[in-house]
This record gives structure tokens, C-alpha cells and sequence, in this order.
């Protein structure tokens, strides 16, 4: 009898405590003055001003502790090379090394030009459709994230994306990709690449205000999407886009 | 009551009993386990709110000028549009504890050079250089100031470096010659003055132009080339940046 009860209570105790846990997380996680309804967070490039100096991969490995090795990015810089017998050459610059040593004579080049590259934060995501455990989704502010703790890392995920935009860490052994610096926007700053970027080939903003940065670009410029076949709605729009940019 | 269970069949009783049993379980189970296991909201919100808790590195722009008056300064020159942390690296740790940690100081040509190098992707209207030609193994904060950088100011007269010849040029004859009349400069020899020498005249008809028996020039002294010290360059005896008659 005695060791029933104490089963009986135990047990109680235990899923009321599990219970009581959850709600008070939940209540906390929506008791600070963020309000994910009132963003839509969305970028802007602008081919024509990017230089290729890579300070943004520089300080997006920084602030979001992505591997330093050059096969991890949540951002990077691809070089485009159009040579005149019309043969295309895509470079993924490691900008300290390669600017330094040309390979292609300035005669052959046609046109040439860099593309930053990051997550689209597509409206419609592949990525979150394949995801098997329901790691990864998508924000009320239309932020892709994805959860370390569920994560399994079997790079469904990976596999999916079409613009490349994801990669196992080696450390945690799950997906990781571009949040936008998720943590620096919802306390009102931008994310590092474009914090640091120093021609402004970056802007950051929401998507559906005029009065800003974000808005003027979309005004101003011709935009373009990359790979709007998919019907993956990115976020991220270029300017000045060439049509060998894949 | 009995009866009705006594009229249930062994077996089936056994099999309602186990049936039961499994059901309990489950909900025992399931009251177990904890909410964020049971409700993908709460694991979303979760997830949400690791992201958002992560420290930035990055303290941004506005953190600067706070403190720094050369910060404003900055505003004006080209380097206007910069953040501070695109050259002086992550600064959230300097902003929180400014005598303990400091930001990086490039002060490394290849610092800048890796904004700043030639490369044919760049926009053209970016300032470059080839840095083999431009001041080699020279500071580049020792002509341009980082905070306003200005474009090169390279010599414009002969006499920012030659002017001791410049100072006797000016009282001779020759003082209404330009230096380019006697000396051929290569535009190089402006950049790197060291590697791409001016040249100078090779002969002694070179002089003759002037000062040959019916040269053009009418206020020039005349001599008889063939009989005046042929065996000799006109420079030997006559310095020409002086030249006074022997």
C-alpha cells in the first residue's frame, strides 16, 4: 500500500511538474516586447555594388560560430566569369587567397562580376516540406530556423534546397543555415554581413514596409529571384542579376 | 454484473483485460512526458527562443559613436558608409568592457588591399590598385587616412621629389624649360620611381636642337657642333639643370 501511494504521488507530482514546465516557457517566450507579427523580414542585393572583399562571410563565421573552414558557409561569395567563347566559370572565392592570383587573362574575360549568395528564407520552403522529424520551420516573421534539439541530421534538408544554402556542422552533427542573425534582428539589429558590408550591396528590412532601405530597392531597381521556376518565393532579391547566375 | 462477466469468455476477458491495460499505459504515458514533446508550437517557441537568446558579436554602428569622436568624423569622406566593425572586426565585447578588450587595428597593406585590389569582377567605378606598382612594402595608412581616405595625391611637379634640381633649375637659363622637354617620364615613374626610370637624353645632337649653328631657337646660345668638343656629351662640361658657358 505504502509504495503505491508513493507511486500514485510521485507520478502526479512529476507530469504536473512537466506540465506546469511547459506553460511557464511558453508564457516566457511570449512575455518579451518582440512581436513576430509586426515583421517580415526580407533582403535585398545589389550585384553591381559587391566587390567581393568577403567581410560579409568573414564576420557571418563570426558571429554565428560556423566552422572556419572554407567548405561551411551560411553566406558566401560566388565569382562569375563569362569568357568570350562563352564558357561560364563559377569560383566560390576565399577572397584573402584567390583576388590575389588571377587565373583568367583579362583579354579572354567577356564579363565577370561576384553574387553574394545566403539563405532565400523562401515563402514556400522545400526544406521544411522534407524534414522528416519537424526540425525545421518557418517563423511568424518568415525566418527559416531549424531546432538543434530535435535535429537528426540526416540532410534531407540538404538535399533539398536548391540554392545550396545548407550544410551539416561537423560539431553539432545537424543542418545549420542562414537565420537572418535571427538573434541580432529581433533585438533591432542588422545581421552581420549586413552590418559589415562595406559598398552597401546588402539591405536588410521588412518586406512589406515602403519607408525603408528595403523599400527604396525594391522601388528603384529591376528585381530578380533566384530560380523563380521552383516556385519557392525566395525573400532575398537581386538586383542587376545576370541570367547565368544559377 | 457478475454474471455478465462470468458470461464473457475466458479468453476474451484476458484479452479486454490486456486492452484495458495498454490504454492505461498509454495515458500514463503520455501525461508523462513532457508538453514540448506533444506540442510542436511550444517546440517551435523553444527554438525561437534559444535563437533569439544567443549573444551578438557584433555591437553595430550606433554602439560607436558614443564614445568615439572620430567616428563622427567619418561621416564625411568615402569611407562614410562604413561600419566601424567592417575594419575593426566584431566590437560587442570592446563596447560592453572598453578598457579590457579592444577591437583589431589593421594597419597590414593587405588589409586594405582586400577591399582595394585590381581584379576585372570588381565594378569599375570602385577604387583599385595594382598593389605590386602603387608604393610596394609602404603602409597604406601612412598616405591615406582609414577614417577619410582621399585619393592618391601623387606628385603633380617633378620638384615634390627632386627639389634640390628644381631649386637650381629655377635660376638657370633653363628655367623656363618643363623637365619633360629633357626627360621622357613614364607614367609608372610616378607610382614606383625606383623600378621605371625618366630618361635621359642620349646624345649630343639631343642639345644641338637648341644650340646647333642655325638651330631654331633665337635666344639660345649657338655653337659649331662639328668643332665644339666633339669627342665629348654636352653634359660632361655643361651641367644642364645650370648650364653656364665654360
Amino acid at each position: 500500500m505504502e509504495r503505491r501511494r508513493f507511486l500514485s504521488k510521485f507520478i502526479s507530482i512529476a507530469a504536473s511538474g512537466t506540465v506546469l514546465s511547459g506553460f511557464f516557457k511558453r508564457t516566457f517566450a511570449r512575455s518579451s516586447d518582440y512581436d513576430p507579427k509586426n515583421h517580415y523580414y526580407g533582403m535585398g542585393i545589389q550585384i553591381d555594388k559587391c566587390i567581393g572583399c568577403g567581410k560579409c562571410v568573414e564576420a557571418c563565421k563570426e558571429e554565428n560560430e560556423v566552422p572556419k573552414e572554407p567548405f561551411f558557409f551560411r553566406t558566401w561569395i560566388e565569382r562569375y566569369v563569362i569568357k568570350k567563347d562563352g564558357d561560364v566559370f563559377v569560383q566560390n572565392i576565399d577572397p584573402r587567397i584567390e583576388l590575389s592570383k588571377e587565373v583568367f587573362s583579362e583579354s579572354e574575360i567577356l564579363r565577370s562580376f561576384f553574387v553574394p549568395k545566403l539563405c532565400n528564407q523562401c515563402d514556400n520552403p522545400p526544406c521544411v516540406q522534407v524534414c522528416p522529424v519537424g526540425s525545421t520551420f518557418k517563423t511568424e516573421d518568415g525566418v527559416i530556423l531549424v531546432d538543434d534539439n530535435r535535429c537528426i541530421g540526416c540532410r534531407y534538408c540538404i538535399q533539398a534546397c536548391p540554392y545550396g544554402a545548407r550544410y551539416l556542422h561537423p560539431e553539432k552533427e545537424t543542418a545549420d543555415k542562414c537565420t537572418f542573425c535571427y538573434h541580432r534582428i529581433t533585438k533591432g539589429l542588422l545581421p552581420a554581413c549586413v552590418e559589415v558590408c562595406p559598398t552597401q550591396a546588402r539591405i536588410f528590412g521588412d518586406v512589406r514596409s515602403n519607408a525603408s532601405p528595403l523599400g527604396r530597392f525594391k522601388r528603384m531597381n529591376k528585381l530578380h529571384v533566384l530560380k523563380p521556376s521552383l516556385n519557392t518565393e525566395p525573400k532575398v532579391s537581386y538586383s542587376g542579376l545576370d541570367g547565368e547566375v544559377r | 454484473m457478475k454474471k455478465f462477466i462470468q458470461r464473457i469468455p475466458d479468453a476474451l476477458q484476458r484479452v479486454l483485460l490486456l486492452f484495458i491495460a495498454v490504454i492505461g499505459i498509454a495515458f500514463l504515458v503520455r501525461s508523462l512526458l513532457p508538453a514540448e514533446m506533444k506540442d510542436a508550437g511550444i517546440q517551435m517557441a523553444n527554438t525561437i527562443e534559444l535563437e533569439m537568446a544567443r549573444p551578438a558579436k557584433y555591437a553595430g554602428s550606433d554602439a560607436c559613436t558614443d564614445c568615439h569622436e572620430e567616428a563622427k568624423l567619418k561621416k564625411a569622406g568615402y569611407h562614410k558608409n562604413l561600419s566601424c566593425e567592417t575594419c575593426h572586426g566584431a566590437a560587442k565585447d570592446h563596447a560592453d568592457n572598453p578598457t579590457e578588450s579592444k577591437p583589431r587595428l589593421p594597419r597590414m597593406r593587405e588589409f586594405c588591399s582586400g577591399c582595394h585590389i585590381y581584379n576585372p569582377s570588381r565594378p569599375s567605378g570602385f577604387p583599385q590598385i595594382n598593389t605590386a606598382a602603387h608604393n610596394p612594402l609602404k603602409a597604406c595608412v601612412e598616405c591615406h587616412n582609414p577614417h577619410d581616405p582621399r585619393p592618391s595625391t601623387v606628385p603633380q611637379e617633378c620638384s615634390a621629389c627632386h627639389a634640390e634640381i628644381a631649386h637650381t633649375k629655377a635660376l638657370s637659363p633653363h628655367v623656363q624649360l618643363e623637365c619633360t622637354a629633357c626627360h621622357a617620364v613614364p607614367r609608372e615613374h610616378k607610382l614606383s620611381p625606383r623600378v621605371v626610370r625618366a630618361a635621359i637624353p642620349s646624345d649630343r645632337f639631343f642639345c644641338g636642337k637648341c644650340h646647333a649653328k642655325g638651330a631654331g631657337s633665337k635666344d639660345a646660345p649657338k655653337v659649331e657642333m662639328l668643332t665644339h668638343g666633339e669627342k665629348y656629351l654636352c653634359w660632361q662640361c655643361h651641367y644642364p639643370h645650370m648650364p653656364e658657358v665654360q
